[in-house]
């Protein structure tokens, strides 16, 4: 008894310390493209009409929507995108009233944030997944076996799954129009056709420039938060608003990137496979202990029947 | 142990066996539907839950409860207490068919199941999942190599290629033993490190970077109760002897892992000041206190008295608590934990995903009975005493 309980002593303690030690692995380090593109909401401005929405299905052959898009009743309830939306316009009431008392709507357009470090990217399996040199979040139908760990891993709960199809369901969210801004001069659909210019695409470090710039030329409107700047590590989607984020549907969300903990568990771990070839050693050593001894008590009650 | 491991003699067709079939069919039929029209028609799952009991139960639980496997060949094999090997066949065998059946489980719940062979080709290292499904495919693979030699002692007169191939692994086998306790490990703590991506979304009684620790620790605290779970059910179904001088020392060395868990499970929960929501009365509060108090502090507290260690009935009653609460474990940290943040409504499992759920289990039980009918897995001796 003594002897096996302190073998699993043994074997605990290399484990608990397999799992705390740093091992070879160097320090997590951002993945992010230097100077990716980047769109920036401006909430003040959007005006709900939806035209975002429709360019969105035109430009990435979505099916039609139940309702049509001139039809402003779909704004009274709150909507996610979905396997057949990509974006969404949500309408909200913070309270807010104009000169005549009446209650202002702000407006909210949701899609993929397509941020600068990925829970999805890190955590999906086959690497089907992947974040663009351009900014884009990038999905291969090729290599996706739909086991939806980007589902549960995405902190903003963006990608969609095809639950009806049996056999050939895709994962489905905002594609940033990757095809398109791969070309020169090339926009999203939804930020090229916004009549409002609500929303802007460019360089996200000129965006950032630009979100501050109307901050601090506004202070009296703008909250002075641009939302996706630090968020999760950072988003090349980014949002200024004159209310709360808050109370429109955005999350508080740590500044830290979501794959770092678990990155960093697994290269501590995992690079180079040390701890399961250490362990291996460790193992075979105790076994070819454990067993020459036992060779030799048997050898021994055996010369012991013989004499 | 004098006795060595036989196929047992018992007719096969009882009611219990066919109760299994019945669960069996209601199962396939399940399958049949989720795979003419799609995950949607069967399961509760969708865009803000896309993880259900297929995951947190069949691939998780499975998972953990498959430990007695690698733990009794680590004590029997490795350590060389050979006074264990009486029950390393039958954890042998609960394991390899509980991680057939966590494959399986994978191959129903992910869309693409003709694509599951995808991540050996196409690898991305910074995924959990991807360590997970890589371990678990290996050791699948480990398990049946490490019972062929109970396939060849019953089969290797008439097939001539598993008596060759027992012939190599008499050689080999510590290799595959070895690897076996080696992938055990690597994937029960990878586990674990799954939902840490997600810190935003789980709950913070189990959201702690400490998980693929705890899972591992827990893994090792479940191995020897699972034993002793699945030889009490076995021999008193079977109406074998009981086994209670292996299974007696087993609770002992369980009294360590179980209290080892229980601290690093606690002082966690302490260093992050987790606790101060525990008895808010709400559904993640309850189901930890549920989780730990009765799967981890109850049962411990039992085994610490030789009068239950020694009562098969009480040391069968201590086990389940503890098995339970491992699953209940992993059940929380993948379902119930999980808070989706543009919800509406909350999870629940559907008819079809519990249909599936108990169809596995009815067919792992189904496929022990007929391997311990039929192979010589089981040591312990017929009861001589009738009635």
């Amino acid at each position: 008894m003594t002897i096996s309980r302190r073998g699993f002593l043994g074997a605990v303690g290399i484990a608990g310390a397999a799992s705390t030690m740093p091992g070879t692995a160097q320090a997590w380090q951002s993945k992010a493209p230097p100077d990716p593109y980047g769109c920036l909401v401006d909430l003040t401005r959007c005006v709900g009409c939806r035209k975002c929405e429709q360019a969105c299905k035109e430009v990435n052959d979505l099916p039609e929507p139940a309702v049509k898009f001139d039809d402003l009743t779909v704004l009274d309830a709150k909507r996610r995108p979905d396997q057949n939306t990509f974006t969404v316009i949500n309408r909200y009431y913070t309270g807010r009233i104009d000169e005549r008392d009446k209650l202002v709507p702000t407006f909210v357009k949701v899609q993929c944030m397509h941020c600068q470090d990925p829970a999805c990217v890190s955590a999906c399996i086959t690497g089907a997944l992947t974040k663009k040199d351009n900014g884009a979040v990038h999905y291969d139908v090729n290599k996706c076996i739909g086991c939806r760990y980007c589902m549960a891993a995405c902190p903003f709960e963006i990608p969609a799954y095809e639950y009806d199809r049996p056999i050939l369901p895709r994962v489905r969210k905002c594609t940033f129009c990757f095809e398109r801004i791969s070309k020169e001069g090339g926009k999203p659909g939804c930020a090229s056709i916004c009549p409002v210019e609500a929303i802007t695409f460019g360089r996200r470090s000129e965006l950032l420039t630009l979100a501050r710039g109307r901050i601090e030329g506004d202070p009296g409107k703008y909250i002075d938060h641009i939302y996706g700047e630090r968020e999760v590590g950072g988003t090349s989607w980014l949002y200024i608003s004159n209310v709360e984020f808050g109370k429109v549907g955005f999350q508080k969300l740590p500044t830290r990137p979501m794959p770092q903990t678990t990155e960093t568990i697994q290269s501590s771990l995992f690079s180079y496979l040390w701890s399961p070839l250490a362990l291996f050693g460790v193992l075979g050593a105790v076994m070819g202990a454990t067993s020459r001894k036992h060779d030799a008590d048997t050898h021994d009650k055996e010369d012991g029947h013989d004499a | 142990m004098t006795h060595k491991p036989q196929p047992i003699d018992r007719p096969f067709w009882t009611p219990g066996v066919l109760v299994m079939l019945a669960l069996m069919i209601g199962a396939a039929l399940t399958l049949i539907v989720r795979y003419t029209y799609g995950l949607a028609a069967v399961t509760n799952l969708n865009n803000h839950y896309p993880w259900g009991i297929w995951i947190g139960l069949d691939v998780a639980s499975g998972v953990a409860l498959a430990a007695g496997g690698f733990t009794t060949a680590f004590l029997a094999h490795i350590l060389g207490r050979h006074y264990y090997e009486a029950v390393t066949r039958p954890a042998l065998l609960t394991a390899a068919l509980g991680y057939t059946f966590v494959a399986l489980a994978v191959f129903f719940d992910i869309g693409r199941s003709w694509a599951i062979w995808k991540p050996v080709v196409y690898q991305n290292h910074t995924s959990a999942l991807f360590e997970v499904a890589m371990c678990v495919m290996a050791y699948v693979t480990v398990l049946w190599i490490e019972f062929i030699p109970v396939l060849a002692e019953r089969l290797g007169g008439k097939i001539r290629l598993l008596a060759f191939l027992d012939r190599i692994l008499d050689k080999t086998m510590w290799v595959f033993i070895i690897l076996g306790v080696v992938l055990s490990c690597m994937h029960q703590s990878s586990l674990g490190t799954l939902m840490v991506i997600a810190p935003t979304k789980t709950s913070p009684l189990w959201a702690t970077p400490l998980q693929p620790l705890l899972f591992l620790t827990s893994a090792f605290a479940v191995g020897y109760p699972m034993v002793i779970v699945e030889t009490t059910i076995a021999t008193s179904s079977l109406r074998l002897e009981s086994e209670m001088n292996v299974l007696t020392p087993l609770s002992r060395i369980t009294i360590l892992l179980l209290g080892v868990y229980l601290a690093i499970k606690v002082g966690d929960l302490v260093s992050r000041g987790a606790y101060a929501t525990l008895l808010d009365g709400s559904a993640q509060s309850n189901a930890f206190l549920v989780e730990v108090g009765l799967g981890v502090i109850l049962p411990w507290v039992m085994l610490l008295f030789p009068a239950v260690r020694r009562s098969r009935r009480w040391l069968f009653t201590a086990a389940l608590l503890i098995v339970s609460g491992v699953m209940l474990n992993r059940f929380n940290v993948f379902v119930v934990s999980f808070k989706a943040p543009y919800a509406n409504h909350p999870y629940y499992p559907a008819i079809g995903e519990i249909l599936v759920t108990a169809g596995a289990v009815a067919t792992i039980f189904f496929l022990y009975r007929l391997i311990v009918t039929w192979f010589p897995v089981l040591s312990a001796q017929r009861q001589e005493v009738s009635r």
